[in-house]
């Protein structure tokens, strides 16, 4: 089982706000959902490679080139900023 | 039923205008009920299909997707359009460029009649979790179409549409088209390009339509497929010609697996008839079924119920509440006061995010995080090595893997929603081929009785990597014969 800290602790570095009652929640159901993982430590995978990508493809290349929208492209891109000013993107100080 | 509209179309029997319009009065009848869309593009369908209209009259040759209305799941960008993912988190969220997919059926000139629901951010089994509404089963209201397509797969089904796109990470293209007694497809991955589809789990996400029949689907797949320069994951398409040019062929001396472990004492005995019958009606067509094994299948779930949430908690790290969506940041017009940014980051992600995206974030963060990661992503990835291997093996012996596509008809709404677990196991039969990467298709094969309603059962045909056309073929063979006994 999960402790109420833990959860704490995972729904903060997912930047996630959690209600005291969501925190109880969550413990309950992702304990629930760790335990069924469980299942994989009974398979032995020690010389298994893991999976990189499905298909095999690999080092995909493609050339470094910046792609212009034009104004009217960098408009509906601010367009959908929450905040902005001056047509920067308007941001909270960190601390 | 695209070719019988097309050649009406070319015939001068009916305009694109007409079929649009039909079309967008199927939805006004009918959503009331279904639910199927988000939102409704009457002026534009109507101005594209004027378009393939005046391309007639001109004696032009148009393509067979032209002028034939479609329907496009919410996580596809459609430039200039609402995109919602059915989040909140998105509401007010305004496409600024259209995905690969939709750059290619807009040059066909196909008519794009909306956006369709779907469960937030593609993470469900139900639709139930839309952040918007329930969409219903066309089958019985009381029920749910699946999931995650399940608005996609209701608008074929209660021809809101004639034919749709989704989004397959686990089963959501093929589960619905079960439940809803439509064809669906996944295509391997790399067949379809997932530039300006939302990412959800970038290893296992896959474009595919939905249809009536299997033509249908292999005439959609053919225009949105191929290599694409914006998604490095793509492959050519290694043939030049169209995926519905290969149906008809004989299928006669193919071989059809049947895993000894997807057909257990515990699945629903009227659907291991169905089951049954439907492998004697390959075996009429001159199919060899052959049993086979897949040793690592039931380690299939947990390794999904890994990889998934921790893809899905790193791409979401994008809903940040600074560039786009919901942004609780503004004194003015905040639900809670806020002074800092991760004060941002905390509520936005509080109020805009649904129950179940919360959890696979939280499930993804922790399997990800320092110490556990051995533990969860790495093992898991080790598993999925394993898996494919199976797959490797039983393709060396056969052509095909057939099994149900879900262990279940269509269930009531709110009978899972509450239970992470139970919603999960339905996944049983699908999330392989998300994990080894191979084509699935989901076909009706049949029927049960429930309370009085005739529910859907589809079959899955898994083929091998990028090997769409004999899945189709296959497929539609079958269709031809069941349809006529």
């Amino acid at each position: 089982m999960l402790s109420e800290e833990e959860v704490k602790k995972v729904a903060l570095l997912s930047r996630i706000g959690l209600t005291e009652e969501e925190i109880l929640k969550y413990q309950h159901d992702m304990s629930a959902v760790f335990d069924f993982f469980r299942e994989l430590e009974t398979l032995s995978t020690d010389d298994v490679e893991p999976i990189g990508h499905i298909t095999g493809r690999s080092d995909v290349m493609r050339s470094d080139m910046c792609e212009d929208f034009g104004d009217t492209g960098r408009q509906a891109l601010l367009d959908n900023v929450p905040a902005k000013k001056d047509g920067f993107v308007k941001v909270r100080s960190v601390f | 039923m695209i070719r019988e509209l097309h050649n009406k179309l070319v015939a001068g029997e009916v305009t694109a205008v007409d079929l649009a319009k039909q079309y967008l009065k199927n939805i006004k009848e009918k959503e009331s009920d279904i639910l199927a869309y988000l939102s409704v593009f009457e002026e534009r369908a109507l101005a594209e299909a004027s378009l393939v209209d005046e391309q007639l009259k001109r004696g032009e040759t148009i393509d067979l997707l032209a002028g034939i209305p479609g329907a496009i799941k919410d996580n596809m960008l459609i430039e200039g359009t609402r995109t919602t993912s059915a989040s909140k988190i998105l509401d007010n969220y305004i496409a600024p460029y259209d995905a690969t997919v939709i750059t290619k059926l807009k040059s066909v000139h196909t008519v794009i009649l909306g956006k369709t629901n779907m469960d937030e951010f593609a993470l469900g089994s139900s639709t139930e979790k839309s952040a918007y509404q329930i969409t219903k089963n066309p089958h019985d209201l009381t029920r749910v179409p699946g999931g995650t397509s399940g608005g996609s797969a209701a608008s074929v089904a209660s021809g809101e549409s004639v034919w749709a796109l989704g989004s397959d990470t686990g089963g959501s293209i093929r589960q619905p088209a079960s439940f809803c007694g439509v064809v669906g497809l996944k295509p391997t991955y790399g067949r379809v390009s997932r530039y300006g589809l939302m990412a959800g789990a970038s290893s296992l996400d896959q474009i595919g339509p939905l249809g009536q029949t299997v033509e249908d689907v292999a005439i959609v797949l053919s225009r949105i497929a191929g290599h694409d320069p914006h998604d490095a994951t793509t492959a050519d398409s290694g043939h030049e010609k169209k995926y519905e040019e290969y149906l008809g062929a004989d299928v006669r001396g193919k071989k059809i697996g049947i895993p000894k472990e997807y057909f257990s004492s515990d699945l629903d005995p009227r659907i291991q008839k169905i089951c049954d019958d439907a492998l004697k009606i390959f075996q009429s067509l001159g199919v060899e079924i052959v049993e086979i094994s897949l040793p690592h299948s039931s380690f299939a779930l947990p390794t999904y119920y890994i990889i998934q949430p921790c893809e899905v908690s790193s791409n979401f790290a994008r809903y940040d509440g600074i560039r786009y969506g919901l942004s609780i940041n503004d004194e003015k017009d905040s639900i809670e006061k806020t002074s800092t940014l991760l004060e941002t980051y905390l509520d936005t992600r509080k109020y805009g995010f649904g129950p179940e995206v919360k959890r696979r974030i939280m499930l993804g963060t922790y399997s990800l995080s320092a110490g556990y990661y051995d533990a969860y992503y790495l093992k898991a990835q080790k598993v999925r090595a394993l898996l494919k291997r199976d797959f490797e093996q039983a393709f060396e012996k056969v052509d095909f893997i057939f099994s149900p596509t879900a262990p279940e008809p269509a269930f009531k709404i709110g009978d899972k929603s509450a239970d992470p677990i139970k919603m999960y196991l339905g996944d049983i039969y699908t999330i392989t081929a998300n994990l080894t990467g191979v084509p699935a298709l989901s076909f009706p094969i049949g029927t049960v009785d429930e309370e009085g309603k005739k529910l859907p059962i589809g079959g899955q045909l898994q083929g091998k990597w990028f090997d769409e056309e004999n899945l189709l073929c296959m497929a539609d063979a079958f269709e031809k014969k069941y349809n006529n006994k």
